[in-house]
């Protein structure tokens, strides 16, 4: 709970206009909490009469033993015989951070026939791989795949464990951090080690990117964070590195799952696998029909991207749900996101902002996304994006 | 089939806008909504319902105003409205909301089906679900795009998956956390309405449901936030100039790190 001490509080209001959630007044001359307070801490440390505290903060509710808890590992996430993306983009961050901490880096790699996916681990930067293949781990299942890593965690107690923040990853991995009551912080986009205590600094985007919040776990191991695609750098693949690959053998009950899986479907229809995509092309409303998204997929096609789209087009059923950026479909974060008859509605936008550089086509010149873009057009989509694909198809020519 | 739907008020982001100036979240006017996936959950949870016959229960924690969008879900159709409130809850990261909310649900009894959304937009964590289903110790598929198939027993389901999606059977009891792909909200009836405005809400507090004060609000949160800031403001647009064919010449020299 959020303290305010009457005798200090000097009513000066600095906590009111810096609560980030509006929920501090100052009432009769001193500040007063209402509800909806997150215990941030923001006004905390602007007091400068030291009038807030927080109650609670900073207990040491589980006494611990953090030192036994060491290394960094990194969930490789493998499907459909191939290493997800982000997992290599993980050991780039994750050997960053494992030679900060002077600790080693481990992969830990489920599934079944995993040919030569450890070796690559160990290329991008693992020191260590366990392996656990065994042909019932074919299919992802929640339970099986989270018993084994939760069971490797408690026998190796790894001070810090990433994931790609993937369908996968966001699905099994709150369930493990929850049977280990660790803390476990979603979606994150950048990671740190703190100078003082070694801690992992976990900042991420809140409140559909409007802001930003650096989130660590003090009192519990090992930190668990899951992270955005494409927002992490991998290492170069290097076939001489050396490392240890060690084979674990699931158990039987590790096996048990209660879901069964009939069957899994890959999506025949474009590549629906947006957040993996360097260059994504967008299309909304402004596209009239679906059949204008066949001007979409070309020029998407000549870029090497994926296609995209706004919810109010998803709902109008010109393409499917996978596609969707925003609030309420996927956030994406590409080097080159090009929008085209998207008004730049707030839910629309908190899906893509992160991408590295932004183009707007709108006829409207008022449209918000110009607001967001790098390089805007204004002008009608049906004239420029064909005008568009001949200029780059030129300029590759020349 | 007792069904138990999991619901947040959030503020509507529409209206969560950072003040340039201060660069704090602009409070004037801001809205709560109902977490648009959980509209949903109760969906899905008032169409199962009028399948296979029972009852819906819709369970929130949170200030005593979540009890708005505990009415807006009786008017869609629940039966019945549980309100967790306790100022001790403050604070709760997704751990501590797992642990509170599954506490709760030992409270309402038993039950077949636990809903819940595939995330809150506030936070975009998509941890509750899985969290909770852990500390009930039932299976949980998150993600359902489509219920192909139901019965008394369990269900056949849909799950997005990043390249597709899986199809998957589960018996009851079972969590499943939904995605917006899955059906369209029906909007409240004139009768819903009505009894929305009467329903009582069963209040319960951190005492009610027996909760450890070690477990719950800040102090049973295992992360703790020690920032908050505004985003990199992105850089200023490029202006072109020229007609269209030359506008889209400067563009094609911009993007030429992408070609
Ligand atoms: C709870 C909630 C959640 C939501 N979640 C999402 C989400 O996840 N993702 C999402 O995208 N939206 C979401 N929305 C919807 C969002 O508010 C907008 O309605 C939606 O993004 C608008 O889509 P649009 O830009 O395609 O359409 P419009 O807003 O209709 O914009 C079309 C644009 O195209 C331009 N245009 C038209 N014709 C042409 C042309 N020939 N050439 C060039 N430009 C042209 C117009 O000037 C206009 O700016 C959500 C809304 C709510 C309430
Ligand atoms: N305070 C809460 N009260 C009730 N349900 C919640 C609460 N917080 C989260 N949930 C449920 O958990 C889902 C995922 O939330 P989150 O993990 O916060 O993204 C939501 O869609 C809700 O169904």
């Amino acid at each position: 709970m959020l303290i305010i001490d009457t005798e200090l509080c000097i009513g000066c209001g600095v906590c009111e206009s810096s609560c980030p959630f509006g929920v501090i007044a100052v009432v009769d001359g001193w500040a007063v909490v209402g509800d909806g307070c997150t215990l941030c801490g923001t006004c905390v440390d602007g007091c400068d009469p030291g009038a807030i505290s927080i109650e609670g903060a900073g207990k040491d509710t589980a006494p611990l033993d953090l030192a036994s808890w060491s290394g960094v590992w990194v969930y490789g996430e493998f499907r459909r015989g191939a290493l997800a993306p982000v997992s290599l983009e993980l050991l780039g961050i994750g050997r960053k951070l494992a030679d900060i901490r002077n600790v080693p880096l481990s992969a830990v790699l489920i599934g079944s026939r995993t040919g030569e996916a450890a070796r690559q681990l160990i290329a991008h930067g693992a020191d260590t791989v366990y392996r656990i293949d065994d042909p019932a781990l074919a299919h992802f299942t929640d339970e099986a795949y989270g018993a084994i890593l939760t069971s490797l965690i408690r026998q190796h107690k790894p001070e810090i464990v990433l994931a790609g923040a993937t369908a996968i990853g966001r699905s099994f991995i709150p369930g493990v951090a929850t049977t280990l009551g660790a803390g476990l912080t979603a979606d994150c986009t950048q990671l740190a080690i703190r100078d003082e205590d070694g801690a992992l600094l976990q900042t991420r985007p809140a409140f559909g990117g409007n802001i930003m919040a650096t989130i660590v776990c003090p009192n519990t191991r090992p930190q668990m964070s899951t992270v955005r695609p494409k927002v992490m750098q991998a290492l170069a693949f290097d076939g001489e590195r050396q490392g240890m690959i060690v084979e674990v053998k699931p158990t039987a009950a590790q096996l048990v799952t209660r879901v069964r899986v009939i069957e899994s479907v890959v999506s025949e229809q474009d590549n629906v696998n947006i957040q993996e995509a360097d260059i994504l092309v967008a299309g909304g409303r402004g596209l009239d029909s679906a059949q204008g998204f066949t001007l979409m997929r070309e020029l998407a096609a000549s870029l090497g991207g994926a296609v995209a789209a706004t919810r109010a087009v998803v709902d109008a059923g010109w393409i499917s749900y996978p596609h969707q950026v925003g609030q309420t479909g996927k956030t994406v974060a590409p080097k080159l996101y090009i929008a085209c008859g998207i008004s730049g509605a707030v839910q629309h936008v908190a899906g893509m902002q992160s991408a590295e550089t932004i183009v707007a086509i709108n006829r409207d010149k008022n449209a918000p996304i110009f607001d967001v873009a790098d390089f805007g057009l204004v002008g009608d989509l049906f004239e420029i994006v064909p005008k568009l694909l001949r200029q780059i198809e030129e300029r590759r020519k020349s | 089939m007792k069904i138990i739907v999991c619901i947040k008020q959030v503020p509507d982001a529409k209206d969560v806008r950072l003040d340039p100036k201060t660069n704090t979240l602009a409070r004037e006017g801001v809205q709560s909504i109902m977490n648009p996936y959980d509209q949903h959950a109760v969906e899905e949870a008032v169409r199962l319902k009028e399948l296979l016959g029972g009852e819906v229960t819709v369970l929130s924690m949170g200030p005593p105003q979540a009890e708005e969008v505990l009415r807006q879900a009786i008017s869609c159709g629940a039966d019945h409205a549980v309100l967790v409130s306790d100022r001790a809850f403050a604070g709760a990261d997704t751990w501590a909301t797992s642990y509170t909310l599954a506490k709760a649900v030992n409270v309402i009894g038993s039950f077949d089906l636990l809903l819940c959304g595939k995330q809150a937009i506030d936070g975009d964590t998509a941890q509750v679900g899985p969290g909770l289903a852990m500390r009930l110790q039932i299976p949980y598929v998150t993600c359902v795009q489509k219920v192909r198939q139901a019965t008394d027993s369990g269900l056949i389901l849909e799950r997005m998956m990043d390249d597709g999606y899986d199809v998957l059977a589960v018996d009851f009891p079972a969590l499943l956390t939904v995605v917006k792909d899955i059906n369209e909200p029906r909007v409240p009836s004139l009768k819903g309405k009505m009894r929305a405005k009467k329903v009582e809400i069963r209040r319960l507090s951190a005492a009610d449901i027996g909760a450890d004060p070690a477990c719950i609000g800040l102090p049973g949160s295992p992360t703790q936030v020690v920032k908050v800031f505004p985003p990199e403001a992105r850089c200023k647009r490029a202006v072109f100039t020229g007609d269209l064919d030359e506008q889209i010449g400067q563009l094609v020299d911009s993007l030429q790190p992408y070609l």
